[in-house]
């Protein structure tokens, strides 16, 4: 009678044993999951930038938004603007020039007004605009809806 | 009569092959006797008619008594056409110049109807071979008419005027690119052939964009001529700003000019532009480089051009390296939008690095490319990282499946041992 | 091993507390004796409890999803790009979702379809006939209220395509599509109703429903196939549900977990680009597989049909089709006014065959 009943058990242990494993297999990714990331939110359409103070007048600054490169200015008359900073003619980077007050491409020398139109040199198209909102201090820049 | 029909012989200025009877019409006046005896002749003499319904002088309340003189208002033809009434007629070849710069030259009149408008076309286009050769006596040079027809003008902004930018390589090949035509001149006709498989001629006639030049922009309009050897380094540095820039500073301009080399041309070339490669670098078979270098003797020369040519093989290299792990971790299924983000700097590293070739210096050019490096240094090491994700996912898996499979079997024994038990 | 029994095994001490509390004696005496047929149509009896367990997946990854998942036409497709992204195991649990979400509409199908070839609805079991096929209903209805939600582009254009449709019915159609989508087009309001109704609406319904599918069955017990009821009594074998069957269904569940991981790993589900309502539909648009039998249909179509329009005239073809597939028990040869048995099964076999033709169509011509 003893041989089928340490059978039995010996697979018992074995079956519980396994489901022990199993349970751990499950919890783990269960509980790392259940863990909030370092970045606790997702980024949405809007995005913030810094506070207010890191963009003196007449100068800008770049931030990534969503998986392009935008650029936030602050003009000369005080108003803060933001636009993409892909230039429209073979995708470089733009940058703000404090001494034209223009925004320019490093690539081919396209400059860009501060409403974002292209006014000279290669890019063909304007830059598309941002709108920026200030809060507690901050600066967001969000795309149109 | 006599007269009249004296008038009348001329050779037919070439008429630019291009998108005639097109465009906008405006209405013809009514009282104009001009207008309606030519509209009921033949052919030739019926055709301005027709053709200036699109003309901009039209457009603007001109007609035909205003260029060729005479008095709209007479139906005889003595008297409409009388030259002591002022009809010049057709003023032929030789002649227009003159003819459009009555008003064309006038700064106080043209400013009433277009203050934006040159008046020193006829000034410019002396100073130009086909002002020279018109001066000269050659009726077949380029004047007036030969670009712009006569009867139905437009505007450079028409996209169906003949000078409106796409149609100019057209309109200057007409003649330009017409072997006969050109056979006592002695000089090529392959302009317009290489032109169009140009990356200017493609950019301008097949994509269409405006921003790239034709004839005129590098040759002049009215004051056409080959530039001078020693300018052509200006002419093309009005578009490519940083490099006649890099190169002003760069050691080659002062050799250049000692040995009278035309600046941008010689690498190049002049028409027929094409894209270079890091071929064209080095002292391969395909470089450029080589072709003074190695003729000078030059071991420092050919030394910075090779240095010049790895550096770029270098930087694409791993350009092309980051940019396959990057496909090798997306089609793994993994998220690698940041890493292509940053590889976007790369990108700019990389058109800003065939820029800065033309400093001609390997110090110079070392410093974007390294920038260039790390960037792409990270995005590999992203890229790497998300691919050894995919491998510790697949891993997971096995363990995983492991796991199940053995408490699988376990239950597979446990119930075959409770059924035995039970029977 | 009856758990009635008082004084054996581990659990027996919390199970007599709650019995002194609830008499359950009989209930439990009842499911104890619950068995299974054994038949050779044996293997089909799992298949009501695969779908249950992709049930039980579905809402427990769901309830983990909804930890990270923001809806909303600004937020919806980065959270999800951010759940698969940045989260541990974020990517796992939501390509277990979507593999999951398929599996069981595959599974809900063929246990159907095993029903009916089995002829299992008859009476007493109409009722549960028409509870499952409500059932499969409510997951056709999640499957397409769920497709919606990570808000990329060929989700949005599917749900443009599929809500497009329910505008063409007469009368009610444009109140019944302002009413589904929250607006006159596919917008923010489409995704926030859709929402409701994925995590809310339906599975409140669905789990009323369903347990009223698991009561009738519990009640009545396993169906016994024709050839089974043929043979005598003593030679008619059974299978115990508690603890054999069970532990059997148990098994398979593991192994279907095992299959959904490998899926999650190996094929893991893609995110497209975020939804663009102003730029044009891409190539290839198409709802999910379980659909697209019906879409491919439509296509066919002509124009108009008489004097009706051809899309309606599909419609009403596939509404009036699934009444009369729901009310199946009663159109048997066993009601007042059937049809023979053979007839309907070969019914059946083309209703199957169209199917798997028209969804393979889709799919490569």
């Amino acid at each position: 009678m003893s041989e089928p009943v340490t059978r039995r058990r010996f697979i018992d242990y074995l079956l519980g044993g396994g489901l022990l494993a199993w349970l751990g297999v499950v919890l783990y990714p269960l509980f790392s999951y259940l863990r909030p990331p370092p970045v606790a939110e997702a980024q949405a359409t809007s995005v913030k930038v810094g506070p207010i103070a890191s963009v003196p007048p007449n100068s800008a600054i770049i931030f990534k938004f969503g998986r392009k490169p935008g650029i936030l200015l602050h003009t000369p008359e005080g108003e803060f603007k933001a636009f993409e900073a892909t230039c429209t003619h073979l995708d470089c980077t733009v940058q703000y020039k404090a001494d034209w007050k223009l925004m320019w491409c490093a690539c081919h020398n396209g400059r860009y007004n501060l409403d974002g139109i292209n006014i000279s040199g290669p890019p063909p198209r304007p830059l598309a605009p941002y709108t920026v909102h200030q809060k507690d201090g901050d600066l967001y820049v969000s795309r149109e809806a | 009569m006599l007269g009249t029909a004296a008038v009348w012989t001329f050779s037919v200025p070439i008429a630019p092959k291009v998108v005639a009877q097109s465009g906008e019409t405006h209405p013809l006046p009514e009282n104009d006797w001009c207008i309606t005896c030519h509209a009921e002749l033949e052919d030739e003499l019926a055709r301005p008619v027709s053709l200036f319904t699109r003309d901009v002088h039209l457009a603007t309340g001109l007609s035909c008594a205003d260029c060729h003189g005479g008095d709209r208002t007479a139906e005889d033809p003595d008297v409409a056409m009388d030259p002591h009434k002022g009809f010049v007629g057709n003023p032929g070849p030789l002649g227009m110049p003159k003819f459009c710069d009555r008003c064309h030259g006038d700064a106080a009149f043209m400013k009433e109807y277009n203050p934006g408008l040159p008046v020193d076309q006829y000034t410019k286009y002396l100073t130009s071979v086909h002002g020279q050769r018109n001066k000269a006596g050659d009726k077949n040079a380029a004047q007036c008419a030969s670009c712009h027809p006569a009867h139905d003008m437009k505007p450079t902004n028409d996209p169906t005027s003949s000078v409106y930018a796409l149609n100019i390589p057209n309109t200057c090949g007409s003649c330009h690119a017409d072997s006969a035509y050109m056979a006592s001149y002695g000089i090529p006709v392959n302009q317009f052939a290489g032109y169009s498989k140009s990356v200017h001629g493609r950019a301008l006639l097949e994509r269409h964009d405006l921003g790239a030049p034709a004839c005129n922009d590098c040759h002049g309009n009215h004051a056409a001529s080959p530039p001078i050897t020693g300018a052509i380094a200006n002419v093309c540095g009005n578009c490519h700003a940083f490099n006649a820039e890099l190169f002003a500073r760069s050691p080659h301009k002062k050799a250049y000019e000692e040995r009278g080399i035309p600046a941008c041309e010689v690498c190049h070339g002049v028409h027929e532009i094409h894209q270079l490669s890091v071929e064209n670098l080095g002292d391969g078979p395909e470089s450029i480089c080589a072709t003074c270098h190695a003729a000078l003797d030059d071991s420092r020369g050919i030394a910075v051009a090779n240095v010049l040519k790895a550096e770029l093989t270098k930087l694409d290299g791993e350009y092309d390296r980051a940019d396959s792990l990057l496909t090798v971790a997306e089609r793994k299924g993994m998220f690698v939008e940041d890493a292509q983000f940053k590889l976007k700097d790369a990108r700019q590293a990389i058109i800003q690095a065939n820029t800065l070739i033309h400093a001609f210096s390997d110090s110079v050019l070392q410093i974007k490319v390294d920038s260039g490096m790390v960037v792409l240094a990270s995005v590999a090491q992203a890229a790497q990282e998300q691919i050894d994700e995919a491998s510790f996912r697949r891993f997971g898996l096995v363990i995983a499946s492991l796991i199940i499979s053995f408490v699988a079997i376990m239950l597979f024994l446990k119930i075959r041992d409770l059924e035995r038990k039970r029977k | 091993m009856s758990v009635v029994k008082p004084d054996s095994g581990v659990l027996s001490r919390p199970l007599k507390w709650i019995n002194e509390r609830y008499q359950l004696d009989h209930l439990l005496d009842f499911l104890s004796h619950k068995s299974v047929p054994q038949s050779s149509h044996f293997v089909w009896y799992y298949l009501g409890g695969v779908t249950l367990f992709l049930f039980l997946v579905q809402v427990a990854t769901g309830i983990l999803l909804l930890l990270y998942y923001q809806p909303g036409e600004a937020t919806a497709h980065e959270s999800i790009k951010y759940l698969i992204s940045e989260v541990k195991f974020g990517w796992l649990m939501r390509s277990i979702h979507s593999w999951s979400a398929n599996l069981m509409v595959g599974a809900a199908f063929v246990h159907m379809f095993s029903v009916f070839f089995t002829g299992a609805y008859r009476k007493p079991r109409e009722l549960t006939w028409i509870s499952g096929f409500v059932l499969l209903a409510l997951a056709l209805g999640f499957g397409f209220s769920g497709y919606l939600l990570p808000w990329d582009e060929l989700a949005f254009f599917a749900t443009k395509v599929g809500t497009d449709i329910v505008g063409v019915l007469p009368v009610v159609g444009d109140f019944l599509l302002v009413l589904l989508r929250g607006s006159e087009d596919v917008t923010g309001a489409t995704l926030t109703r859709f929402f409701g109704l994925h995590i809310a609406i339906l599975p409140g319904i669905f789990t009323l429903v369903l347990g009223v599918h698991l009561l009738q069955i519990q009640r009545q017990g396993m169906s016994e196939p024709e050839e089974w009821k043929r043979l005598p009594e003593n030679q008619r074998r059974t299978m115990p549900f508690f603890p054999n069957f069970m532990l059997r269904d148990v098994l398979l569940w593991l192994v279907v977990l095992n299959v959904l991981a490998v899926l999650a790993v190996l094929f893991p589900w893609e995110l497209g680009p975020k939804a663009d309502p102003f730029s044009s539909a891409p190539a290839g648009i198409r709802p999910e597989w379980y659909f697209v039998f019906m879409f491919e249909t439509l296509k066919l179509l002509p124009a108009h049909i008489l004097f009706l329009e051809g899309e309606l005239v599909g419609i009403l073809f596939f509404g009036l089709g699934g009444l009369l597939w729901m009310l199946v028990p009663f159109l048997d040869r066993e009601g007042k006014w059937g049809l023979p048995r053979k007839l309907l099964v070969r019914l059946g076999a083309v209703i199957v065959a169209y199917i798997a033709i028209m969804t393979l169509k889709g799919y490569f011509l």
